[in-house]
């Protein structure tokens, strides 16, 4: 963004210091409830990558890069999506109508048909809030807010009433066998590699990393996404070029939307197998700091929404280990988005200035 | 360099008003700002001139404490001031009406003029008193404003008259104004004038910012120069010309005619016929507007700002859309309803250099590779399969238009940001006129661009006339107008005031039209 | 029918002046807030950190020496009214020096500030009491006590008004009361003082104040510190004077958007707002006391009367009733033109 600051500087070495300022001051939060920061890291790294751990870690990875992915397409149309949380929590909706209606017979059949409905769901809770944002101007993050408290009470209703599940329990019935996906361990069974059979991490995540690849592409390659970028910098220029600002609206939301909707194959589809209450668990806010921590691009979000893995998994293990309540990673969450989406000028200015003099130096 | 102003002051007997002494300012790499020493007796009006860019509103805004300045000092009435904000500045009687004003527009004029001018922690008094005291300075320097009228509903004419109350209410002796005609019709202006004349009887110093020498000769004493930071030269206004003061500003002497040969005119391209725009708060911008545009002219819209230019150039164009009317090209109605797209507008052979580069023409951030396919990118040379862009066509294609229209440095990943006003500008131009297309819509062609790529821009658009395309040229610069036209139509609140021949006219005749009078009726 | 009048919906408006009173502090927050140019989706966050220091430290003074407390008696609600105001104006003030001073953006640090306080508040509240995040119970002079106004049992029996001004306006705490008074000194600082010109000027246009010799950085931290003092009472609301008694985990539940809601519902205008909290207060009244409403023709689950303030905010949004226009400089950092 800055034409005073090399690209290295810009690119690598702002996000590295924000992001330790960021865990420099978690380890202050983790000093003042008395633990010692050496032995929390420790613990969540052993806790995250134990053969164990590790399963859990990529599933949440899978989740993170869904829900980065879907913040980051919609932040180069400059659009700022909250609504993650809901139309994920919505897509679930949708993959548990379809896994429901239908005694699937082979798990690729129901891996598409289950990717199209989250994806569609995804989208559709997506659209009128792009569609309000497009025609009437209504402020997108206020609208994508409501969105998300109103999916909320949708899913609480339907998990209450029209899809509960026999027994008092707030979910649906359990899909049919032929809905199950395979897990890395049945995958990675193919090629006779040994992986943890009770770990969540499903085929789902192959599914992520294609998304990542084909959002580089659109972003990058395409016309569209061209297109995306110039309204994003520019509203006045892309209507100048024949952009409509209607259409980019609503397709950056649609495909926010849908990204953020395909979280829900690995959750509901892939691992719970049946819908519950608060299947999303907040994936959809730490999308937010993971598209502000990889800076809209796909390698930074795969990279952010690995450390997010980490950070959730090893966060359960602190709780077994120290007691720390989960809400840690809460914390570290606020402080990364804070750092990085927000305080980032604490760094940028004093680097601004030391290159300007450098530079000045060099020139005299 | 200051015999002239040190003549001056002590022709005063008295402390000048302003004095600066080697301000500099940077702003990051650039110097804005380079060991500036000025001084204005009291009770003048004084000018300063430049190009974009020259510094002159920098110069004047560290004076109003608007901005610091990294070196130098200030005195006022010859008495040394730190001004370090606009606080210290008002208190030492400084008032400054800025190019953009600073109005907040859902205030009345009233609470505008009381705003940081309150009398306690309540507003009774303050309103009281400013109501009384706006009455006498209306009836002093023909000020006339209604107190009770929210801002967004005046014109700028009288906005500009809040500004100046402002400054008056806060008992300001030194006045600067940035660019106070560039929103004016010529009739304002000489109101404007004339109040900036009654000031200075009264004792005040009055400071203009402007780019338009004639202005200067007019009305100031004395005048300053600035180029590129600097201040090359401070002379009374009376013992110069137009022609030095723009060799002071340039730095070499300047063709203010542009040198081309007589239009070949052809058959008409594009019709326009009884276009009307209504905005989204009702008001009609343009009313009924129709033309003809021939092969092998330039047709030139004079006009002030905002008297609908920008909206017929939007229609035309392809990005807004008109109430009712219809645009013809070779015959052929084109879509002038919201539904139009600008693409297709392309497509058809209608280029357009829009007014505004930074926010229109140009997508900042952008690398000119990027930029130099901005609304063609669904073209066939531009588009790969897939929905995919041919970027490695995108690219050749940029290094060419760089090198064809002397674009430098030759980058073609370098970011929009990177280049001068005039390099973007010429970015904006090769990507429109290389389409050689029929027809060419330029707006504000030179706008922010320095002096030499006015030359090479100017030649441009004559070599495009001379290929026998037809150019719609909007201009705010009467002297642009008159220098490119073959043809002059005057805009006036949407309407075409007058149609004239530039060898036929000059500039009285199409000053009156501007403002709205038609001068044949009058006499 | 009477019955109904007279018992069910003064229960009812009664209870929707106690749900309101939360939202419409934190309403009023937002409106300095966002009057003064900064967006505020950080309402929640403040609102929940107050909340936790309030259960926290009015739990702590009202202790004894021996269970590690300060043994204040009926002190200690004050002083847990303070450490709400106290946390509560700290995030504000990290929310101001995130959106003024470095100029980052204000809807991301919002979102951060609610995430923080989620966490932030658990963590310490687990550490401190060991309760699973929860503070421990408040007893009387750790609460704030419902306040019999004068007259309230004598006039009880005059018909219509009496029990209105029984059962209605009289026996609510003093936060209830306050807030009221606060909106119309909202009112008369907006519009009749010279910090509220100032405030609303540096919303709409920021260099029209700073070169009217004004900082705009002191007025948009003013600003703030009092939306920090309003969050904080809307937070000590929740846990000193409500039936929690306590604070407990997430207990704003969403209640910093609803606010947001009611201040765009009420165009950043302080009456309105008021208005606009009642209403939604109703909306949560009716929503709790009956699970499902039979409206005859059909019946409505719970969860709609919970997701009715998001939809009524949706279509406020959407401009259907009426536009409602921010100020005009929120959410832009104040950068001087160059």
């Amino acid at each position: 963004m800055n034409k005073n600051l090399p690209k290295w500087v810009d690119l690598g070495l702002i996000p590295l210091l924000t992001l330790f300022l960021a865990f420099a001051v978690s380890g202050l939060v983790v000093m003042s409830i008395g633990q010692n920061p050496i032995e929390v890291v420790r613990v969540m790294i052993q806790g995250a990558f134990n053969p164990f751990g590790i399963g859990h870690t990529l599933y949440f990875t899978t989740n993170f890069i869904f829900t980065g992915l879907a913040v980051a397409v919609a932040f180069h149309a400059r659009l700022f999506n909250i609504g993650g949380e809901g139309q994920a929590g919505i897509a679930g909706v949708g993959v548990t109508l379809i896994m429901l209606s239908v005694d699937w017979p082979h798990w690729t059949v129901a891996l598409v048909a289950g990717t199209v409905a989250a994806m569609a769901f995804g989208a559709a809770w997506a659209a009128i809030p792009a569609y309000l944002q497009a025609k009437r101007g209504s402020h997108i993050v206020i609208t994508t807010i409501m969105f998300n408290l109103i999916a909320t009470a949708v899913v609480g209703y339907l998990l209450v009433g029209p899809l509960q599940a026999e027994g008092s329990l707030p979910e649906s019935p359990k899909f049919p066998d032929g809905a199950a996906l395979p897990t890395l361990h049945d995958i990675l069974g193919v090629v006779g590699i040994e992986f943890d059979r009770f770990a969540p991490v499903n085929i789902s995540f192959f599914l992520a990393l294609i998304a990542a690849l084909l959002v580089w592409i659109l972003i990058w390659k395409t016309r569209l996404g061209y297109e995306m970028r110039a309204f994003g910098h520019s509203e006045r220029a892309a209507v100048y070029a024949g952009i409509s600002p209607m259409k980019i609206t609503m397709v950056a939301m649609l495909i926010s939307g849908a990204l953020s909707g395909m979280m829900a194959v690995n959750t509901v589809q892939g691992e719970a197998e049946r819908l519950v209450l608060g299947a999303v668990e907040g994936a959809g806010f730490i999308g937010i700091a993971v598209a502000l921590m990889g800076r809209s691009h796909p390698v930074g979000v795969l990279l952010a929404a690995f450390l997010f893995g980490i950070l959730t998994q090893g966060g359960a293990e602190l709780q077994f280990a120290l007691g720390i309540p989960a809400q840690m990673i809460t914390v570290i969450q606020a402080l990364i988005i804070m750092f990085t989406g927000s305080l980032e000028n604490m760094v940028r200015i004093p680097l601004e200035k030391i290159f300007l003099n450098t530079g000045k130096r060099g020139q005299a | 360099m200051s015999e002239v102003t040190e003549n001056a002051g002590r022709l005063d007997a008295v402390a000048p008003a302003i004095e600066l002494i080697g301000i500099s300012k940077a702003f990051g790499p650039v110097q804005a700002n380079k060991d500036i020493s000025m001084t204005v007796a009291k009770g003048a009006i004084h000018g300063i001139v430049g190009e974009n860019g020259a510094g002159k509103s920098t110069l004047m805004s560290i004076l109003y404490g608007f901005y610091k300045a990294d070196k130098g000092s200030v005195k006022i009435d010859g008495a040394p001031t730190v001004i370090s904000d606009s606080h210290d500045a008002i208190a030492a009687g400084i008032g400054m009406v800025h190019q953009h004003f600073m109005l907040v527009e859902n205030f009345t004029v009233l609470e505008n003029v009381i705003l940081g001018a309150e009398d306690g922690a309540t507003l009774g008094s303050s309103r009281r008193r400013a109501r009384k005291e706006l009455k006498e300075l209306a009836d002093e320097y023909e000020l006339d404003v209604n107190p009770d009228a929210v801002i967004e509903d005046i014109s700028v004419g009288f906005q500009q008259r809040v500004e100046i109350l402002k400054a008056l209410y806060r008992q300001a002796e030194i006045l600067i104004l940035d660019e106070p005609t560039g929103v004016l019709t010529p009739d304002e202006a000489d109101h404007l004038f004339r109040i900036l004349r009654n000031l200075k009887e009264q004792g005040k110093t009055i400071v203009i910012i402007t780019h338009k020498l004639r202005e200067i000769m007019d009305v100031t004493d004395s005048v300053s120069v600035m180029r590129r930071g600097e201040m090359t030269k401070t002379i009374a206004t009376a013992t110069t010309s137009p022609e030095d003061l723009a060799e002071a500003m340039v730095g070499r002497r300047v063709l203010l005619e542009v040198d081309k040969k007589p239009a070949v005119v052809g058959e008409t391209v594009m019709e326009v016929r009884d276009l009307s725009v209504t905005d989204i708060h009702g008001v009609k911008k343009l009313k009924h507007v129709s033309l003809e545009l021939k092969r092998g002219e330039i047709l030139g819209i004079a006009g002030v700002a905002g008297n609908g230019q920008s909206e017929l150039l939007e229609v035309i164009s392809g990005i807004g859309a008109a109430t009712s009317g219809e645009v013809l090209m070779h015959g052929e109605s084109i879509d002038v309803s919201k539904h139009a797209n600008a693409q297709l507008r392309r497509h058809r052979g209608i280029s357009h250099v829009p007014e505004d580069r930074h926010q229109r023409g140009l997508v900042m951030p952008f690398m000119t590779w990027e930029n130099t396919a901005f609304g063609y990118h669904n073209e066939p040379e531009y588009s790969g399969k897939f929905g995919l862009a041919n970027q490695k066509y995108m690219l050749e294609d940029a290094r060419g238009k760089m090198e064809r229209f002397d674009i430098r440095p030759v980058i073609p990943t370098l970011v929009a940001h990177h280049f001068s006003g005039g390099n973007q500008q010429k970015i904006v131009l090769a990507r429109e006129i290389e389409r050689n297309p029929d027809v060419l819509l330029i707006g504000q062609p030179t706008r922010g661009v320095d002096i030499g790529a006015i030359e090479f821009i100017h030649q441009q658009i004559v070599n495009l006339r001379d290929a026998g395309k037809a150019i719609l040229l909007v201009s705010v610069e009467l002297d642009e107008i008159q220098a490119l036209s073959d043809r002059i139509l005057v805009m006036f609140d949407g309407v075409i005031q007058g149609e004239r021949m530039p060898e036929d006219t000059n500039e009285g005749e199409l000053g009156l039209l501007m403002a709205g009078v038609d001068p044949e009726a009058q006499s | 029918m009477m019955d109904f009048l007279t018992n069910d919906l003064l229960q009812l408006s009664d209870s929707a002046i106690r749900f309101a009173t939360p939202l419409l502090l934190a309403c009023l927050a937002g409106l300095y807030s966002e009057r003064a140019g900064i967006f505020d989706i950080g309402l929640e966050g403040k609102m929940l950190v107050a909340a936790f220091a309030a259960g926290a430290f009015s739990a702590l003074a009202g202790m004894s020496v021996d269970d590690g407390g300060w043994n204040m008696g009926g002190a200690a609600v004050w002083v847990g009214l303070l450490a709400a105001i106290i946390a509560s104006i700290i995030m504000a003030m990290i929310h101001a020096f995130a959106s003024i001073t470095l100029r980052g953006n204000q809807l991301i640090s919002g979102v951060a500030i609610n995430f923080f306080a989620a966490g932030i508040t658990v963590l310490i509240g687990q550490y401190w009491f060991k309760m699973g995040g929860q503070t421990p119970q408040l007893h009387e002079g750790q609460r704030f006590e419902p306040i019999i106004l004068p007259f309230a049992k004598s006039l009880q029996d005059v018909p219509v008004l009496g029990p209105v001004y029984h059962d209605l306006i009289s026996g609510h705490n003093i936060i209830v009361y306050l807030s009221f008074v606060i909106v119309a000194l909202t009112w008369l600082i907006l519009y009749r003082t010279r910090f509220g010109l100032r405030m609303r000027a540096v919303g709409e246009n920021p260099g029209a104040v700073d070169t009217a010799g004004i900082s705009v950085v002191k007025l948009r931290y003013s600003a703030l510190i009092i939306t920090g003092i309003l969050c904080g009472l809307a937070g000590a609301y929740l846990s000193l004077g409500t039936a929690a008694a306590g604070f407990g985990k997430d207990m704003t539940s969403g209640r910093g958007f609803i606010a947001l809601a009611a201040l765009i519902f009420a165009k950043w205008k302080p009456i309105p707002a008021m208005w606009a909290t009642l209403l939604f207060g109703m909306l949560e009244a009716v929503g709790s006391k009956y699970q499902t409403l039979d409206l005859g023709f059909m019946v409505l689950p719970g969860q709609f009367m919970q997701a009715l303030p998001y939809i009524l905010t949706v279509v406020i949004l959407a401009g259907f009733v009426g536009k409602a226009i921010p100020p005009k400089a929120g959410g832009e950092p104040y950068v001087k033109e160059r």
